[in-house]
């Protein structure tokens, strides 16, 4: 057991820091993020040089990183600076291209952009509830049915979508081209799409796939806990900042204690939050890996609420308006617990496994 | 990072759980099991099995005679010997006075005083709180005042926990009463059968006798036996409080709590169904066994930052205030999942044949109500928001 990262992976999180502090500072941040496409195809590409999608994919699969901890230390240096470049669809689409065989040549070099549908308006969390179905067209198939807040919709090349075939789960590839892709920014920044399937053709790249799509999910979700984590240490710097900087009644504000020892409470919910990615990075390819990333996304979704909502509060007026950073942190924070599975969802997928 | 043990871990892992196979007497780990107030006699009949092993100061380095154990191999300990149902280690000597004598000790104490701890031999028990000088601490009255050779004591210690127990105690007295308060304290030591020191029990909120007063009348004690400078006892109690914190994240006794409330929700039955199967209160489970499950990394992350600096850090207090929590909580979904059957007082049932089901669970309530203490002993909760303020917030 040890708690140290390895040097590669150090030198991968120096550098994707380094390069996201002088890049995406939070002024850019926001001009980018809000507008279409909600991303800097530009930055995309300098980060697709900087290797980040070859560092979410295994060596087999042509990437040189893959594993939970390369994951956790690229989405949490993301989650820092709240960059919307949409390495989350890279991620998720490398675990089901992996689980099917199929190349990934253009997946890491950045030449193509994934995004990777499962939620529907119906059953956002639960794939087991998908409706959208496909049938069979000669070699191909068609697919019928409407994915719902595709992360990254809005500059995608191509949709990796699960559908129903023949009653089983199946991961369909569908080129953005040949689909309605109606885009739209996100309320936390970055593109989501509502991608509606009407007799589109799509191309089967993987059958049976209820395993590999739990497998891109607990991928995911791992990567927004992980995101969140560097998202809460950024809003925590900037309260600490301004209770030892604002003053009212004559003195700085972080001289009360009512607001110390909250501020103290949210340190340590952090400091939870940052063991249980360690949890759930160590185990993302473990027999037990659902329940432990739950955990990981349970715990996680009530810290980043009392942090985004307690830095709000105890910061005042000011981190309700659009010019002051927290403000797009606590947005994100909340957010993260929409994407993937909610805190409420993950808590009963965990007590769900008790009654064996 | 990786979060899997090495064969080395694993070997003594199993060393561990063969240790505790082959050495813990069933009349022992059955008490721990129910949950019932232990014996004096149990505690130490446990702490002589571990001395024997050499694994009772589990703490402390090689050079001092303890076992030099890794935070890893610490914290393969505490979970084992908790899910074997061994006792808690008594903190008072192996925790909080053996690193005080280690680093602040002179020889002679280091030679006086360590061995005892060590082969379970010497009982101690901690004087610190006094009726006015709680989370205060610094406050304190119980004055020593200097007569030649001796210091001459008097005032009243309370919340001294198993003292009824102990042949020793250390004491935190004020030896100047000018200036700063936290600049006239000293660190004392002294027998419990010095003429003029006198324990009494206090009855706690579920009828059990685990904290006693001590009262001090002209106790003359001799000066060779203040730890460290007369008035710089406040540096050694602080110091002591960070090492009295590092076990208390309570992982290990978390854990089996977190497996025994499974079972007895697999046990009892309500709305006809398997308590387990009721989402509300399987639900809470989860809950806590998340909070359980990040607790274990913070613990182990911590364990392994102090070993880097050599000590203990403020971040410990992290421990603490989340280590409680969960505690707590644990202990109050033990008590809920009894429903109805909960309320009996354990002891009193006057039928011995008529067993409380299920039997191991007949004590949950008065554990319950006992763990309250835990977020308020070893420095508040708030007060650990307090040291966590001003050290790791700077504010």
């Amino acid at each position: 057991m040890n708690f140290d990262l390895t040097e590669d992976r150090q030198m991968l999180a120096d550098t994707l820091k380094r390069y996201l502090a002088e890049q995406y500072d939070i002024e850019t941040r926001n001009s980018v993020a809000y507008d279409m496409p909600c991303h800097s195809p530009d930055k995309w590409a300098e980060m697709a040089e900087l290797g980040i999608p070859g560092a979410l994919v295994t060596e087999e699969a042509g990437g040189f990183g893959g594993a939970g901890f390369d994951i956790s230390v690229v989405f949490q240096a993301i989650g820092g600076t709240l960059c919307p470049e949409p390495f989350l669809g890279t991620l998720m689409a490398s675990r089901l291209l992996a689980a099917a065989g199929a190349d990934q040549e253009a997946l890491v070099d950045g030449s193509t952009k994934y995004a990777v549908g499962v939620s529907e308006i119906d059953a956002p969390y639960n794939v087991d509830f998908t409706e959208t179905t496909a049938t069979a067209a000669g070699d191909a198939h068609t697919l019928q049915g409407r994915k719902c807040a595709v992360y990254g919709g809005a500059d995608a090349d191509v949709f990796l979508v699960v559908a129903k075939l023949d009653g089983a789960l199946a991961v369909f590839s569908v080129n953005a081209a040949d689909a309605n892709v109606v885009a739209y920014p996100m309320i936390d920044g970055g593109s989501g799409a509502e991608v509606v399937l009407d007799d589109t053709p799509a191309r089967l790249v993987l059958a049976d796939a209820k395993a590999a799509i739990e497998d891109a999910i607990n991928a995911g979700r791992l990567a927004l806990c992980a995101e969140a984590v560097g998202a809460m240490d950024a809003t925590y710097a900037i309260l600490l900042d301004y209770l030892k900087t604002r003053k009212q009644f004559g003195v700085a504000i972080g001289s009360f204690q009512v607001l110390q020892h909250r501020t103290v409470d949210l340190l340590t919910e952090i400091e939870q939050s940052r063991s249980i990615v360690v949890s759930a990075a160590a185990g993302l390819n473990d027999d037990d890996a659902t329940i432990k990333v739950a955990m990981a996304k349970n715990l996680i979704g009530r810290a980043a609420r009392q942090v985004a909502e307690e830095a709000i509060q105890m910061h005042g007026g000011i981190a309700m308006t659009w010019e002051y950073a927290v403000s797009h942190y606590a947005k994100r924070l909340i957010m993260i617990d929409h994407q993937l599975g909610d805190t409420d969802h993950c808590l009963s997928q965990i007590s769900a496994s008790y009654a064996a | 990072m990786d979060l899997s043990y090495t064969p080395e871990e694993l070997a003594f892992q199993q060393e561990v759980r063969d240790f505790f196979e082959a050495n813990l007497p069933e009349h022992i780990s059955a008490a721990v099991r129910s949950g019932t107030e232990l014996t004096g006699e149990i505690m130490q009949e446990y702490h002589k099995i571990l001395s024997a092993k050499g694994w009772l100061a589990t703490t402390w380095p090689k050079e001092f005679g303890g076992p030099g154990w890794t935070p890893v191999e610490r914290h393969i300990f505490d979970v084992e010997s908790n899910r074997y149902n061994a006792p808690r280690i008594v903190p008072f000597g192996l925790a909080m006075l053996g690193p005080v004598i280690q680093n602040f000790g002179n020889e002679k104490q280091k030679k006086e005083v360590l061995p005892g701890i060590l082969s379970a031999e010497d009982w101690w028990c901690q004087g610190y709180s006094e009726p006015g000088a709680g989370s205060d601490l610094a406050s304190l009255k119980t004055r020593a005042d200097r007569d030649g050779d001796y210091y001459i004591v008097n005032g009243q210690k309370t919340w001294t926990t198993l003292g009824q127990y102990a042949n020793k105690i250390f004491c935190l007295v004020r030896t100047k009463f000018d200036g700063k308060p936290q600049e006239g304290i000293s660190f004392l030591l002294m027998d419990i059968d010095m003429p003029g020191i006198e324990m009494r029990p206090i009855r706690l909120i579920e009828g059990g006798h685990e904290v006693n007063e001590v009262f001090f009348t002209d106790v003359k004690v001799p000066v060779e036996n203040l730890v460290g400078e007369e008035n710089k006892g406040w540096t050694i109690a602080k110091f002591l409080l960070t090492h009295e914190r590092t076990g208390i994240a309570g992982v290990g006794i978390s854990m089996q709590a977190v497996e025994e409330l499974k079972a007895l929700a697999r046990t009892v039955k309500r709305d006809g169904k398997r308590l387990i199967e009721d989402p509300l209160f399987a639900a809470r489970i989860a809950r806590v066994e998340t909070d359980l499950e990040a607790m274990k990394i913070t613990n182990l992350r911590m364990l392994f930052q102090a070993q880097k600096q050599g000590h203990p850090g403020p971040e410990t207090s992290i421990l603490k205030i989340k280590g409680t929590q969960i505690n707590q909580e644990l202990r109050d979904l033990a008590r809920r999942a009894l429903g109805a059957s909960a309320a009996p007082f354990p002891g009193h049932v006057t039928d011995g044949n008529l067993a409380l089901t299920p039997p191991d669970a007949a004590a949950n309530a008065a554990r319950y109500f006992n763990n309250r203490k835990t977020s308020i002993f070893g420095g508040s909760n708030e007060i650990q928001r307090n040291i966590l303020t001003k050290t790791m917030l700077e504010l």
